[in-house]
This record gives structure tokens, C-alpha cells and sequence, in this order.
């Protein structure tokens, strides 16, 4: 800082930043790039570590033994859910109240604001069961969950059966101190939003609910679970929750400590855990996991009926049940004795689960990589910003050479202001067409062309996207008339800097969706100008605005899974991926549509007007 | 009549007895003397009264018992009026022996709930009829507890309620219990008109109980102390009811445990060694699904006239044992699988002991098996409604039987029980998310079908959750109910709760809720529990009412009755009182990091130092660049210059 109080010093600093300042930007990109790559080779991550006390050694015994009946009490839930065509709820009401429970149900009703048809449903109308078991000797305040959703189709039904198992077998043990809650939810979501907001008693989303008879005070942890074998090869953990939220990091420590204790293989992404990190394989495999990470974590949408959970602060996971064409098979005894060992564990709670990280990404489940670790890599993009902006700042105030007049000065940032402003109210107006059009004319499309309600809303929403790009630079040039030398420079200066803030912020919230687009939008903003060729620059801007971003995504994503697609598939998969992105925003309150729709697209908008300023 | 009966049988028992054993005890014609009063005291049913006179061999029997036993226990000597032993070898005994003034009485009753859990209510009652407040100090205790006795004198306590609870009540399964009670400590305390220093007497109370009971009672103070206007009324004798004289505290997070039952059991006269007392084994009744035991002492009226009071301590331990993690397979309970014990003897100082069972959903034994079984059976009502109960007297040597203990089993026969509707219950909650507001939800369900009741509700909270009174709202059946009363006295930071009392109406079945916003307060560092993240306490609301019967409720009922008996439904039963209190709530406030004070501190530190000082001279001041300075022989040539008045180079 003394540097900077040295006018001749700063003089010659600022001189070199501007000089230098596209090798700077250059090297910071390559450099921000470099480092996230580096966050998945393992000599630079650390290994995950219990945290909180209370759950440290392993002292619990595991003694489940009934697995064999908690199937054929899932055979007995197939057989009443097929006969019901739904949830079977009086069953399942007597079949709780038999193992001792006292046994509530809450009916939920939903309309979505458009046709899912991923999942064929519309007019949602549900009822979840829930029994609590009643510690003894404790005084309700605090509460455990063990959820598992009642699928469609024969999906799932040993989850409910071994939900049920296990309640039969903690009804008769004596050391718990935190109620449990066992859960069976219906329309997997949106079962659990109403359960969770009649829990809470909050309405975010306008869902119609009945109110809940029992509650078992704060709930402490909650896992849900998804089993659809008789027996399993392996146990994935699902992380990623609503808006990118992840659980403490304990939980998956604990999920990882119990695997390896118990002898079961687990996953991650569904990627085992290799030992070569020294190998290009090794290396590119902790790649991928931790790219299908980001993946996941930058839709924001909860990836699990764990991911609702997060918002009120509890910390839960999904684990899944994967049966693949491995040899070695673990059975249902085994697996409930897992989820006995972390109820026991979770049970030994003092505190909520706080010590541990919240902010991470896991290249492997054994490997963690912390907030620490990966903002560097964003800061290194954002830091592209504020140097442009640096620059723009130092062009924008060194005088013009020839005049030095008073009277020029206010001539040329008088229509600075109002083409400042102009560009900035349309494309924002934009934006809110964006994101209140599609729900808004669903009808009036499907009335004028023959398609979906569905199909309706993406494709106005595309077209919205589409005809922004029209709009703006037109508008502006009838407002303000000619647009001057200065006028783009203030343009970008801004528009750079409101880039850097909705950055900043949104890695801040959720690092994987900041980040990414940081990689895409960092570069437009540093390079556009009005004076760059106009049709090559043109197309570079389109295929890294943010519809694009998620385009590619798709196909990553689809690519990391080892799944790829043809172009043609792709398409449909990113028309599915955008309605159910809007859909997630209604139902559940996701916040990556408003984001983009209001708040990234607008910017991208100010880019665009910049390459046609006239 | 029938006691009278009953009464001359026992009086020639008791000279026969002494004309034939000239040594005697006096304990022993204590207990007789408190048995005549009990049997003169209490009406008893005529099949009782038969069953009575059919049993005297037994009696009989048990008096050679007694007897024997006391002269076996006659070196230990342990109660400290017992007159020296010339003094009880005299020819006539009965009507000299002076009556004393205190007597003791316990009873155990069990109520099989239809859950499959069973409920056992252990109560013991000690009466003294003397003056604590008078100048003279009392100083001769027989039965009742020094301890407290001191207590009651040195803090002129007129009434004393605590209860130590571990768990929480659940009415929907098990219906009301005798005795209420809120999870953790609870502590009500009246004193006489004639205490000056309210706060200070209670403060010291607190503290010497919390010896006496070995329980964090002295983490009572200001913030946790109220004073309810209307909810908790003297229990005994006294019309004074002005409550400056009251104060209220509860500890929603007190866990109890044995160090709270041991102290608890030394105010027994016979301490754990006799009597029912000796059931109460740790390990067996803190492996349960409830358990609160009570202290209530209140003075109450000796005879019908009400011309003597006595004190009376009145002790009870309430204990709920579960049917599925007791690990057996059969649903039976029997007293040696609830206490690892069985009965061999009453309390020799008791002058009644008794055990009750719960068999008025089982008239004819469908429900349950009872053995051994007894032909004694009493009506009480209770809780408004009128309850039959299987007696065993354990001052009659037959209850025990051949093998010379008492060994109740409990045998279910049909299977699981639906949940109950019981009239009046009440559950509470935290609404909303986040950690800055929040919303308690009180929801008091009264499920009468057709009349509807007031109820008191009482709620007491801790001043760091800032309560938004104006978004008080009741409202019962969708429309806005308004409370006829309203008490609400609104927290200072640090030093008092928020008191809010209530009167509210609740219409025939429906639910009343009553919600009010609250913002978390921060709290200063060294106000965090060692454990901030587990959330801070918040006590039980409390709702007080008088609930109408469900005896005069079925008014359809002629069955058994005859007409001219049911057309007004009777007074006495017409309502009774209900205690109910809902669970505690657990809140979250805003925790900073506290195992990072290091980087705090170094970041906090950094930034202040680097980034704002820096920062705030950079943009404050304005640099200019500075005159290079002139070289030596340049000064010296000015300096001459000035002197010779020429401008300088």
C-alpha cells in the first residue's frame, strides 16, 4: 500500500498494468484454469478426517439381523403398492403402528406450473407416512430421519423395506436419545417439500399441504435412502442438495468410515476410489468425479430428497443401492447394519454436526478439496475483471490529448450517463421477459401452435433468449443516438464490474455454477470491443453466453458419465434440462433460473451491445 | 357402619394380642393405631369390609410376624421417640399409648396403558400436624425430614412443588398421568405474607435445595423466574393468593439421574430398605420411557373441620416402563421384570400400604390376566373419570402368599391398543428457518365433542428470543379467538424472561393455535453454553384447566344408574382439573465460530491494520509530486541571497 501512496510508484505501476495488461489476463486465466485441474490430483488434496468428536472412534456395535425380513417386507410394500397403483397408505399406517411407532400421515396436493413430462405429472396429489419412534427418557427435542420415497414402477421397495426393518429393530433398543423419524414419501420432491415445509410450517413455494400431528423437535441429521436389489455391489453417496448446498462434510466422513469399517464397497459419483493418482488414469479418473461434482452442484437442483433438507439447516444425504455385474455382492443385513451404525453414531450427537466443512469439493471420497483450496482458482478469473476494469478506468481518465477544455469534458460523459443507463433498464427488461414470459404464455402458444405445454414454455423461452439479442442495441440507438468512444468505454467499465460483483457473489454461494461461468464469460468480457471483427467476434459471443454454457454442459456431463449422445439426443436432453431447470425453480425455489434469467443473461446482454456500439 | 365393623374386630385383635405378648413395640402399635385410623377415615365398599373380617386369621397371623420382627429389630432402634424399653413393659397398653402426631402412607398403582407400556405411580404421603412458622424452632422430626423441615421454617415456605422429569409425558399414548409434570426440573415455590425479601429468600432456596437434591437448581435467577398471575395456585389450605409471593422456574435441560433418586429416597422414613421403596432400583427405572419423581409439601386440614392444620410432604415417583426394548417377546409385566425386585413387606412405620391396579378397561379379564389374583376392589374418581382398581393391602400377611413375597403379573391377552383422544392435550413447535426470526406454534387440541372450556396457558421465554408480542394471534376453527385475558410482561435483556399468560376459550372439537414471531437474539461470547450448537432451551408452555368429566359426559348413560340419579350431572364429577404441559423447544441461535478465535483474531487484525488504514489514507489524501530538493551549494547560495534581500534561485 506504500507503493501506492508514492504518486511516481503508482504512476509507474498502473503504467506497467495497462501496458501488460492482456499477457496479465492471459496468464491469470491459464492460471485459473491450471489450478482447478490441479484441485483433483491427489498430492495436493487432503484426506477427509472425522471432525466432530462425538462421532470419532468407532465404539458403536452393529447387530442388525434382519435383512431377509426387511425384504420380504418390501415384497409384502411391492404387493400392497401394486394393488393401491400408489402408496399404500393404510398399510403402511398399520404396519408402523405394529412395529411400535406412533404413526402419522399428511396429504399434500400440487399443481405444477406446467406439465413435467420427464416424470408424467401435473396435478400432484400425495400422502406421505411418517412414524416416529419416541426416545426413551428424552423430551422430543431433537429428531432423526430415515426417509426412503415411494417410487412409481417396481423401483425402490427394498428401500421401504429395509426402512421398515430397521424401525422394528430400533423400536426395541433402549440407548437412543433423538426421536427417529421414519419417512415414506410419495412423488419423491415434492412429497418431501410438503413434508418439510408442514414440518416447518413455512409456505415458500404455494404448495397445499395438511399439517403435521407429530413432530419430534429439530431435526439433527437425515439420510434417505434408495435401494432397488436385493442385493447391492456398491453404496453411492449423493451429496449435492438445493442450490448447491452440500451437508457437512462429517456425514459423508461418516457414510466413508462405516463403508470401510463394514467392508462395503462405496462410490461417489457413482466412480470408485482408485489408488494410481500417480497415473495419467488415476489422475483423469479424479478428474472426472470431481467435474461430475461441479456438474451437479452448478444445476443447483437437489440431486436426491436429501437436497431439500439443507435449507433448514439439517444435514442429510441420499444413499443409493447400486447393483452392477461385479462379483462381489453385499446383502441388506449388511447394509442396514451400515445405516444402523451411523444412526448410532448420529444418535451420540451433542451438537449439530458443525465442525467440519461445508464448503468442498471430493475428487474422491477419501479426498477432499476445501474452500481454501479451489477460491483461488475462481479469484484467479475475477481478478481478470477488475484488471480490464483497471484499465478501462485509467483510459477513461487520462484526458484526451487534444482538447482540455471544461466544455468537452461535460459534452462527452453527459451522454455517457444516459447511454450507460439505457442499455442497462432494456436488457434487464429483458430478462424479466425471460423469466416471466414462458410460464406466462404457455397457454397462448399452445393455443396458436401445435405443440406441448412443456415444449410451450422452452421453446419461449428460447425465443425470448433469442429475440434479446436483437433488442437492445436497436432500442439504445434510438434513445441516445450515435454512441461515442467514451460512451462503451463507461458501457464496459460498468458492465465489467457488474460481471466481477454477480461472480463473486455467486461462487460465494455455490462455487461449481460461479466458476463455470467464470470460464465462459471472463473472456468475453475481457476482449469485447466495438472495433473487433464483427461477425467472427459475433459468433465467439454467442457460443459462450450462458445458453450455450449450458448446452455443453449437457454434453459434458453426458461425456463424464461415459454416456455420450449424438447431437440429436443432446437437443432434446437440453429442451428437458431447461424446463426442468424452471420447474425446480417453481417447486422447490432453485435459484440458478431467476440467476441466469435476471441477472447473468442481462450482463451477457451489455457485452453484446458493446461489439455493436455504433 | 362398615368401618365400625371392621373397627371392634381390630380393637379385640389388638388386646388379645398384647394381654398375650407383654412385650410390645411401640412401632408396632403405631402402625396398628394408623391402620384403625385409615379404616375409620376411609369408606369402604362392603364386599371390602367382607373380605376384611374373612381375612382376620390372617391378620392375626401377621400380627406374630410383626411382632416378631420388631423385637429382632429393637437393638437398632432407629426411629428417635421410641420410649425406652422399661417404659413399654406395662400391664394395660392401648389407651395409653399417646397418639402421635405424624403418620406416614404409601401406595403404588400401576395402570396398564394400551399401548402395552405400563404405568407405575409410586406415592408416598407423610402428615405432620405442627407449626414450622411458629418462634419456637421445631426440633424433634420422627418422620418427616429434617432437611426440608429446616427448609420450610428458616424460608417461611407456605408451599414447595418440584419435580425432576426425564422424558416427556405422552397423552396421545398413555392418556393423563396422575401427576404432571414438564420435562427437566420444575420448582414452584409460595411463601408466607410475611417474607420481605422475595427474591432474596428464593435465590437462597434454590441454592439449598440444589443441595438437598443434588440437581443444577441453583442455575434458578432472574432470567428463568416468573411470576404467573393466574396458572399455579396454593395447592393447600390458604387463601392468599397474591403472587408476589409465587415464583416459578423450570431447567428444561436438568437431566436427572440416579445422584437425584438417592437423595430423593433418604426423605423416606423407611429409606429404600422397607416398604415399596424398595423397588426403586436405579437401574431398573431409569431403563424406561419415562420417569419423574416430585416433591410437593403444602399444608392441608387435619380433620373435617378444618381446626388443626398439618403439613403434609407428599412424595412421588412416576416411572413408565416400555413394552419393546424390555426385549421380551411376551407382553407381561410382573414386579420382579419392572424392578428386579419383588414385595416381601410394607413399610413397618407406614400406617397404610397399598398397591392399586388399573382394571377398569379389563372388568372381566379380557384385557389382562392378574396374578395372584385379589377379591378387593375400589372406585376412585380419577381425572374425571371413575376408575375401578384391584387392591392388595401389604399390611395383611396374605397378600403374600405362601412364598412369602408378592410378585404382581400382568398378563396381556388381546394386542395393541389405537391411539387415544384424550380431552385436553397440547403439543408446541418452532416454526420457519433460517437464524434470525422464527415462529412458536402452541397448538391445544380439545377433542369434547360438544362443550367447550377455558384454559390458562402459560408461557415462559428466555429473553434471548426477542418476542414480537404484536404478532400474537389465536385462533381456534380458522377465526380469530380472543384470549378474555391477557398477562403479558415483557423481558429485560439479562435479567428477566417474557411472561405471557392467557385465557383462551377452546371451542368443542377443534384445534386452538396460538403463534407468536420471535427474533434470536446474539449473545455476548461469554453467554454461550459450552455447546452452543446444540441450541438453547426453551420450557415447557403450561395449560391449566378445569376439563369436563367424561363422566357426565356420556349423559345417555342409564344403564346401572337409576334415573332419578342421572338427570343433572353431579357436581363433583362435572369437571376436573388438568395440568398439561407440551414439550420444551430447542432453538438455534446465530453461533459464531468458536474454534477459530485465532483466525479471527489474525484476520480481523490484518484487515484493520493493512486494508482500512491504507485504504482510507489512500482516499483521503491527495499526492502531489514533491520539488526535487535544491543541492548544497544551491541552498548556500540562497541562504546568501536572502541576506542580501535578492530573490532566491
Amino acid at each position: 500500500m506504500g507503493l501506492l501512496s508514492d504518486p511516481n510508484r503508482r504512476r509507474a505501476l498502473i503504467s506497467l498494468l495497462t501496458r501488460l495488461n492482456a499477457p496479465i489476463c492471459v496468464v491469470c486465466y491459464m492460471a485459473g484454469v491450471a489450478w482447478f485441474m490441479g484441485l483433483a490430483f491427489e498430492p495436493f488434496t487432503l484426506r477427509t478426517y472425522m471432525s466432530e468428536n462425538a462421532m470419532g472412534s468407532t465404539m458403536v456395535e452393529e447387530r442388525f439381523p434382519a435383512g431377509e425380513r426387511a425384504l420380504a417386507t418390501g415384497r409384502e410394500f411391492a404387493a400392497h403398492k401394486k394393488k393401491a397403483g400408489g402408496m399404500p397408505v393404510d398399510w403402511l399406517v398399520r404396519t408402523m403402528q405394529a412395529r411400535g411407532l406412533e404413526v402419522f400421515t399428511q396429504s399434500f396436493s400440487r399443481t405444477l406450473p406446467f406439465p413435467d413430462e420427464n416424470k408424467e405429472r401435473y396435478m400432484v396429489r400425495g400422502t406421505n407416512v411418517y412414524g416416529i419412534l419416541r426416545a426413551p427418557r428424552a423430551p422430543r427435542t431433537e429428531a432423526l430421519v430415515l426417509s426412503a420415497p415411494c417410487s412409481p414402477g417396481d423401483s425402490n421397495n427394498q428401500a421401504v423395506g429395509l426402512l421398515l426393518g430397521l424401525a422394528h429393530y430400533f423400536r426395541n433398543q433402549i440407548y437412543w436419545a433423538k426421536d427417529i423419524i421414519f419417512l415414506v414419501n410419495e412423488h419423491d420432491l415434492i412429497g418431501m417439500q410438503a413434508w418439510l415445509e408442514g414440518y416447518h410450517h413455512t409456505n415458500t413455494t404455494g404448495m397445499d399441504w395438511s399439517p403435521l400431528q407429530g413432530r419430534g423437535g429439530s431435526i439433527q441429521a437425515a439420510l434417505s435412502l434408495e435401494l432397488s436389489s436385493d442385493v447391492v455391489t456398491s453404496l453411492d453417496v449423493v451429496l449435492e442438495g438445493l442450490n448447491g448446498q452440500l451437508p457437512n462434510l462429517d456425514l459423508t466422513n461418516l457414510f466413508y468410515a462405516f463403508c470401510q469399517k463394514i467392508g462395503v464397497l462405496c462410490t461417489i459419483q457413482g466412480k470408485l476410489q482408485r489408488n494410481d493418482w500417480d497415473s495419467v488414469s488415476g489422475y483423469s479418473h479424479s478428474v472426472q468425479t470431481m467435474m461430475l461434482m461441479v456438474m451437479k452442484q452448478a444445476s443447483g437442483r437437489p440431486w436426491g430428497d436429501h437436497g431439500l433438507f439443507l435449507r433448514y439447516h439439517i444435514e442429510a444425504a441420499t444413499i443409493k443401492g447400486i447393483n452392477s455385474f461385479r462379483q462381489y455382492k453385499t446383502d441388506t443385513t449388511t447394509i442396514g447394519r451400515l445405516l444402523e451404525g451411523m444412526y448410532r453414531k448420529l444418535n451420540n450427537l451433542l451438537e449439530r454436526l458443525h465442525q467440519s466443512y461445508f464448503f468442498y469439493l471430493m475428487p474422491s471420497l477419501s479426498h477432499f478439496v476445501s474452500i481454501g483450496y479451489y477460491m483461488p482458482a475462481f479469484g484467479l478469473l475475477a481478478v481478470i475483471l477488475l484488471l480490464r476494469a483497471l484499465d478501462l478506468w485509467v483510459q477513461l481518465s487520462t484526458p484526451p490529448p487534444r482538447t482540455e477544455d471544461g466544455v468537452d469534458d461535460i459534452e462527452q460523459s453527459s451522454p455517457g450517463v444516459l447511454s450507460v443507463l439505457t442499455p442497462l433498464v432494456i436488457s434487464h427488461l429483458t430478462g424479466v421477459a425471460l423469466y416471466m414470459l414462458p410460464i406466462r404464455f404457455q397457454e397462448m402458444a399452445v393455443e396458436h401452435f401445435p405443440v406441448s405445454e412443456t415444449e410451450a414454455v422452452v421453446l419461449t423461452a428460447i425465443a425470448v433468449y433469442t429475440a434479446g439479442l436483437a433488442l437492445p442495441h436497436n432500442t439504445h440507438r434510438l434513445v441516445s443516438g450515435e454512441g461515442t468512444e467514451q460512451g462503451w468505454k463507461v458501457l464496459k467499465l460498468v458492465a465489467v464490474l457488474y460481471l466481477a460483483v454477480l461472480l463473486g457473489c455467486t461462487a460465494l454461494i455455490n462455487f461449481s455454477l460461479g466458476f463455470i461461468l467464470a470460464i465462459t464469460l471472463v473472456p468475453v468480457a475481457a476482449f469485447i470491443t466495438p472495433h473487433v471483427p464483427k461477425l467472427l467476434s459475433a459468433f465467439i459471443l454467442v457460443v459462450l453466453s450462458p445458453a450455450f454454457t449450458l448446452l455443453f454442459s449437457v454434453f459434458l456431463y453426458q461425456e463424464l458419465l461415459e454416456m455420450p449422445i449424438s447431437f440429436q439426443e443432446g437437443w432434446v436432453l437440453y429442451l428437458s434440462v431447461i424446463s426442468q431447470g424452471i420447474l425446480d425453480h417453481f417447486l422447490y425455489g432453485s435459484l440458478v433460473y431467476p440467476l441466469v434469467a435476471l441477472l447473468v443473461y442481462p450482463c451477457w446482454l451489455l457485452f453484446w451491445n458493446i461489439l455493436f456500439w455504433k | 357402619m362398615a368401618a365400625y365393623r371392621c373397627y371392634y374386630p381390630a380393637v379385640l385383635l389388638i388386646l388379645c394380642s398384647f394381654s398375650v405378648f407383654v412385650v410390645a413395640d411401640t412401632e408396632d402399635a403405631t402402625l396398628i393405631n394408623g391402620q384403625d385410623v385409615t379404616a375409620l377415615n376411609s369408606p369402604q365398599t362392603a364386599s371390602k369390609t367382607a373380605a376384611q373380617t374373612a381375612e382376620q386369621p390372617a391378620v392375626e397371623e401377621r400380627q406374630w410376624e410383626a411382632t416378631a420382627s420388631a423385637a429382632a429389630a429393637d437393638d437398632q432402634d432407629r426411629t428417635p421417640d421410641t420410649p425406652a424399653p422399661g417404659a413399654e413393659v406395662q400391664p394395660v397398653v392401648p389407651p395409653v399409648l399417646p397418639e402421635p402426631k405424624d403418620s406416614f402412607q404409601e401406595e403404588l398403582v400401576f395402570r396398564p396403558l394400551h399401548s402395552g407400556d405400563i404405568y407405575a405411580s409410586f406415592q408416598f404421603r407423610t402428615l405432620w400436624e405442627t407449626d414450622f412458622m411458629r418462634g419456637n424452632k421445631v426440633s424433634h422430626y420422627r418422620l418427616f425430614p429434617k432437611s426440608l423441615g429446616q427448609v420450610i421454617s428458616k424460608f417461611s415456605v407456605r408451599e414447595l412443588h418440584i419435580s425432576f422429569t426425564q422424558g416427556y409425558w405422552r397423552t396421545m399414548q398413555w392418556g393423563q398421568p396422575f401427576l404432571p409434570s414438564p420435562p427437566g426440573a420444575e420448582l414452584w415455590v409460595w411463601f408466607q405474607d410475611s417474607v420481605t425479601d422475595v427474591d432474596g429468600t428464593w435465590k437462597e432456596l434454590t441454592n439449598v435445595l440444589s443441595g438437598i437434591f443434588c440437581a443444577s437448581l441453583n442455575f434458578i435467577d432472574s432470567t428463568n423466574t416468573v411470576e404467573p398471575s393466574a396458572s399455579f395456585k396454593p395447592l393447600g389450605i390458604g387463601n392468599e393468593t397474591d403472587p408476589r409471593f409465587l415464583r416459578y422456574a423450570t431447567l428444561p435441560r436438568e437431566i436427572v439421574c440416579t445422584e437425584n433418586l438417592t437423595p430423593w429416597k433418604k426423605l423416606l422414613p423407611c429409606g429404600s430398605k422397607a416398604g415399596l421403596a424398595v423397588l426403586l432400583k436405579s437401574e431398573k427405572l431409569f431403563h424406561s420411557s419415562f420417569h419423574s419423581q416430585t416433591v410437593h409439601i403444602r399444608p392441608v386440614c387435619q380433620d373435617w373441620q378444618c381446626k388443626t392444620t398439618s403439613w403434609e410432604l407428599r412424595q412421588t415417583l412416576n416411572v413408565v416402563f416400555d413394552l419393546h426394548t424390555s426385549g421380551q417377546s411376551k407382553r407381561e409385566w410382573s414386579l420382579f421384570k419392572m424392578f428386579s425386585r419383588t414385595l416381601t413387606e410394607a413399610c413397618p412405620l407406614a400406617s397404610s400400604s397399598k398397591i392399586y391396579i388399573d382394571i377398569t378397561d379389563n372388568p372381566q379379564g379380557e384385557q389382562f390376566e392378574l396374578t395372584p389374583a385379589t377379591t378387593l376392589l375400589s372406585q376412585a374418581v380419577v381425572l374425571g373419570d371413575r376408575r375401578t382398581f384391584s387392591v392388595y393391602d401389604l399390611t395383611q400377611q396374605a397378600t403374600f402368599g405362601n412364598t412369602r413375597s408378592l410378585n404382581l403379573l400382568i398378563r396381556w391377552k388381546s394386542s395393541e391398543g389405537d391411539m387415544l383422544r384424550p380431552l385436553l392435550h397440547a403439543e408446541r413447535y418452532v416454526a420457519g428457518y433460517g437464524l434470525q426470526t422464527g415462529e412458536i406454534h402452541t397448538l391445544m387440541y380439545n377433542n369434547h365433542p360438544y362443550r367447550s372450556f377455558p384454559v390458562l396457558l402459560l408461557d415462559s421465554v428466555p429473553w434471548y428470543l426477542r418476542l414480537y408480542i404484536h404478532t400474537l394471534t389465536v385462533t381456534s376453527k380458522g377465526k380469530d379467538n380472543n384470549p378474555s385475558f391477557i398477562h403479558y410482561q415483557p423481558s429485560k435483556d439479562r435479567v428477566r424472561p417474557h411472561l405471557l399468560e392467557m385465557l383462551v376459550q377452546l371451542p368443542p372439537n377443534s384445534v386452538t393455535e396460538v403463534t407468536v414471531q420471535f427474533e434470536r437474539a446474539l449473545l455476548k461470547w461469554t453467554e454461550y453454553t459450552p455447546d452452543p450448537n446444540h441450541g438453547f432451551y426453551v420450557g415447557s408452555s403450561v395449560i391449566s384447566s378445569l376439563v369436563p368429566s367424561i363422566v357426565a359426559m356420556d349423559t345417555n348413560s342409564t344403564r346401572e344408574r337409576p334415573l332419578f340419579s342421572s338427570f343433572f350431572p353431579c357436581k363433583e364429577e362435572s369437571s376436573y382439573f388438568v395440568r398439561v404441559y407440551t414439550e420444551p423447544l430447542l432453538v438455534n441461535l446465530p453461533t459464531p465460530d468458536f474454534s477459530m478465535p485465532y483466525n479471527v483474531i489474525c484476520l480481523t487484525c490484518t484487515v484493520v491494520a493493512v486494508g482500512y488504514g491504507s485504504l482510507y489514507n489512500l482516499l483521503t489524501r491527495s499526492f502531489q509530486i514533491e520539488e526535487p530538493s535544491p543541492g548544497l551549494a544551491k541552498r548556500i547560495a540562497n541562504v546568501i541571497r536572502k541576506m542580501r534581500g535578492v530573490p532566491p534561485l
